[in-house]
């Protein structure tokens, strides 16, 4: 085994009282590809951001093939070698492919080098097939492109060491292979790779070798991923085992949430056409399809957000005269948006201003046009204890909180409520298997006392998990619905492109 | 409105635009540079103040021209120093300390200025920047006069518009200056210092404010008054958006706006005598409110204007 580009001794870091990592361990050989694993808020991130400098270290020291460096900004990490690619890209959406990637380089006579810049990107692109438009602006590139930029702006640096901080959480299924076979082009090449992950299969498939972080420790070290059982990876990762939720057999009872004949117009994204669908109680309805099929103007209409310009909706056997967030809510539905930051909390305050948002004016936080802030507070520790959200207290910056702990608090803030029909969107997206497993479980749980449950999503097999029907919307329309029996991923795949209309 | 017309095209109309559209066109650049490095520079109409006042007093205790000039652009570069120490390195609200530097530089200009030249009846006033026309361009008909008899500082503005925009898009630090007002953290971790580049943009964009005081003290009034810089600028930050944080263009928003300046003086001299000068004083703004109004709907601020930057946060 050739000797360790890079080597981190006994690394521990603290945030005031929460220990974020303690003696961890870890190296990586030129050509090798590391996975680093762990649940989130395991340390992963943190480690990294020791690395490559944004974070001094308490203790431990780190070794660049063998000799000791002090790493105390992202300049030194380049010096040395590191190149990192974030969770959330750092790019200027309006600057160009070029300048992205010239920032920071010296010039030439005192001019920016666009003919070197342009000669080091073809060279990059035939090295390892990552080819990109040096003139568009980043913002009309593709997700996936501009993951391929970050990637090419830390080889463009040097780097001889990349961090890849959960590069497939934004990818579709198509563009992570993509990546990982230029990752496999750049190990081959003698580089080394830390990829980060909570995604076992990803894991178990790409890297060489495997470091599992729990609780800021490591937990365990894999030296053969691909022969390890996932279950066993698993085990390391979260100190027990995980056993999927199974989905007992129902009796649905009478709907709950009726559409009919709903299509609206001027939407952001794709408008719907015509849609009908019906969700009974105590039944899981899943709607799969390609993102921007109009997912997100069906969450808005049942949501009470956007009125539908035609149709009619029934929600528990009333009619849906006025569309409002809290009209329908006042019928009886909950509602779980897509994308917690933004409209599922308000980040900058606490956390229990935020839990009882929704139902902000009625008697059971306010009174006489005045806040109870007692009672506020009181519903928000209840629900932190209830669903073991993991915070500070009620008071915590709602921004604060970690992915699954903000989703569980959004969980938390409906079913307190008991909703008679209950819309998720994208309800796992971004958790560890812990916290999507909590969630199945209380999915299951509501439906079990007879909630309807509608979940919009992207991820197949967690619909066909959850899921007693599934309908499959294309290009604002609902092509087909499928029980969830007689459906496979690539029936439904097949569903989402449109090339079968009735299943 | 035909006699208007007519005199649109005269060489002292002119002239009077490119005068007018001077201070406006250094000011605008210096903001555009600080806002392009995203931070907001309220204090814009202090500095031109104060820059003013010790450009004035320089020339007018030493009696070189060039060393008043120097006077003010030290003086913009170092309150632009101050405004950056508070919204850069302490990361503090931009509006509220752009405000306070304008509040103190004013209050500092004027108790200065009394303190130098006490109470006058006649206020002191310097031999101004004589005209330098330019060989044979200086000739061409009505452009020649207008554009290139000018003074030292006009021309100086002509040039800053091209070496801005050089500056800005051409070289690796005005790309830095770009990249830290767009996304600060990408610069940082391509190993760009955010705070040193912030601070030389406002230093840079306070020494051009400079620039402009010192137009206003030395070369259109040749004295110092209280109400010397009476809203310019203020108006430069309009233009700055209305020239979408573009040197090129923030220059043309600063010509039109010279334009409707000119204008209205014009008019006010003109027969329109039955009303009230104060209707025509009005035009620009009008202007430049209406003219915002209609041109500014989708123009894209820089994304971490007004954002401060630190790197340790969670």
């Amino acid at each position: 085994m050739p000797a360790p580009l890079i080597e981190m001794r006994g690394i521990s870091k603290s945030f005031g009282a929460v220990v974020a990592n303690e003696a961890v361990d870890l190296s990586v050989a030129p050509g090798e590809i590391l996975g680093l694993l762990g649940e989130n808020g395991a340390g992963k991130t943190t480690l990294m951001n020791v690395l490559f400098g944004a974070y001094a270290p308490d203790a431990g020291e780190i070794l660049v093939q063998g000799r000791p460096v002090t790493i105390n900004s992202s300049a030194d990490a380049l010096a040395a070698g590191i190149g990192m690619v974030h969770q959330h890209f750092h790019l200027a959406p309006r600057l160009s492919v070029l300048e992205n990637l010239l920032i920071g380089i010296p010039g030439k006579s005192g001019r920016i080098d666009r003919a070197g810049g342009l000669a080091r990107l073809r060279e990059i692109g035939r090295q390892h097939g990552l080819t990109l438009d040096p003139d568009l602006p980043v913002s009309a590139l593709s997700i996936g492109e501009q993951q391929r930029l970050e990637i090419v702006k830390a080889l463009f640096r040097g780097a001889r060491l990349l961090i890849l901080d959960e590069p497939t959480a934004v990818l579709a299924p198509t563009e992570v292979d993509g990546l990982f076979s230029a990752l496999r082009s750049m190990a081959a090449q003698g580089l080394g790779i830390i990829f980060i992950s909570h995604k076992l299969n990803e894991v178990r498939a790409l890297t060489h070798r495997c470091v599992v972080l729990r609780h800021g420790r490591v937990t365990g070290r894999v030296d053969t991923p691909a022969s390890t059982t996932s279950s066993d990876m698993a085990r390391l990762m979260c100190g027990h085992e995980i056993v999927p939720p199974a989905r007992g057999p129902s009796t649905p009872g009478a709907p709950v949430l009726i559409l009919d004949g709903i299509s609206t117009s001027r939407h952001s994204g794709m408008a719907l056409r015509d849609v009908s669908l019906s969700v009974r109680a105590g039944e899981i309805l899943g709607i799969a399809g390609v993102s921007g099929n109009g997912q997100r103007a069906l969450a808005e209409v049942i949501s009470g957000v956007l009125a539908p310009d035609a149709g009619r909706m029934t929600i528990a056997g009333k009619m849906v005269s006025r569309f409002s967030p809290r009209g329908v809510q006042a019928l009886g539905l909950g509602r779980i948006p897509e994308d917690r930051m933004t409209t599922g909390v308000v980040t900058n305050l606490p956390l229990a201003d935020s839990m009882v948002l929704p139902r902000i004016g009625t008697a059971a936080f306010s009174r006489n046009g005045l806040l109870r802030p007692d009672a506020i507070r009181a519903f928000a520790e209840a629900q932190i204890k209830a669903y073991d959200i993991r915070c500070p207290g009620p008071m915590t910056r709602a921004g604060a909180l970690s992915g699954g702990n903000l989703q569980k608090a959004l969980l938390a803030r409906e079913l307190a409520f008991d909703p008679k029909v209950l819309i998720v969107s994208q309800p796992t997206r971004g958790l560890d298997i812990g916290a999507a497993r909590f969630i199945h479980e209380k999915f299951l749980d509501m439906r079990a006392r007879g909630c309807g449950i509608i979940v919009i999503g992207e991820d197949l097999e967690e619909l066909l998990m959850l899921c007693d029907r599934i309908a499959v919307m294309y290009e604002g329309r609902i092509v087909g619905t499928l029980d969830s029996a007689a459906a496979t991923v690539a029936r439904l795949g097949l569903m989402m492109t449109g090339a079968e209309g009735h299943g | 409105m035909s006699v208007v017309l007519e005199q649109i095209f005269q060489v002292g109309f002119l002239a009077a635009i490119i005068r007018i559209a001077t201070p406006l066109a250094f000011a605008t650049l210096g903001e555009m540079f600080s806002e392009r490095a995203g931070v907001l520079n309220l204090g814009i109409e202090g500095i031109m103040l104060l820059s003013a006042m010790t450009g004035f007093t320089a020339t007018s205790l030493s009696g070189s021209l060039w060393l008043g000039v120097l006077a003010a652009v030290l003086t913009g570069a170092l309150m632009g120093a101050v405004h950056a120490l508070f919204t850069v390195a302490l990361g503090l609200s931009q509006h509220v300390c752009g405000i306070g530097v304008t509040l103190f530089s004013s209050g500092l200009a004027y108790f200065l200025y009394r303190l130098i030249f006490g109470q006058q009846s006649v206020p002191p006033s310097i031999k101004s920047f004589e005209t330098l026309p330019i060989p044979v361009l200086s000739d061409i008909p009505v452009l020649g006069p207008a554009v290139f008899n000018q003074f030292s500082l006009v021309y100086m503005a002509m040039a800053a518009v091209p070496l801005a925009a050089f500056v800005l898009y051409r070289t690796p630090w005005g790309l830095s200056v770009r990249m830290v007002g767009e996304n600060p953290r990408a610069a940082d971790s391509a190993g760009v210092s955010v705070i040193a580049t912030r601070f030389q943009a406002v230093i840079l964009g306070g020494a051009l404010m400079g620039l402009a005081g010192a137009f206003l003290s030395m070369v259109q009034f040749n004295a110092f008054t209280f109400g010397l810089v009476s809203g310019r600028g203020w108006v430069a930050i309009a233009l700055v958006v209305f020239g979408r944080w573009d040197p090129w263009r923030s220059a043309g928003a600063a010509l039109l706006f010279a334009f409707v300046d000119a204008l209205q003086l014009r008019m006010q001299a003109s027969g329109l005598g039955h009303i009230p000068y104060e209707a025509f004083l009005m035009l620009p703004f009008i202007f430049t409110i209406v003219a915002m109004a209609v041109m500014s709907r989708n123009a894209v601020a820089p994304s971490a204007l007004l954002k401060p930057f630190r790197r340790e946060e969670r």
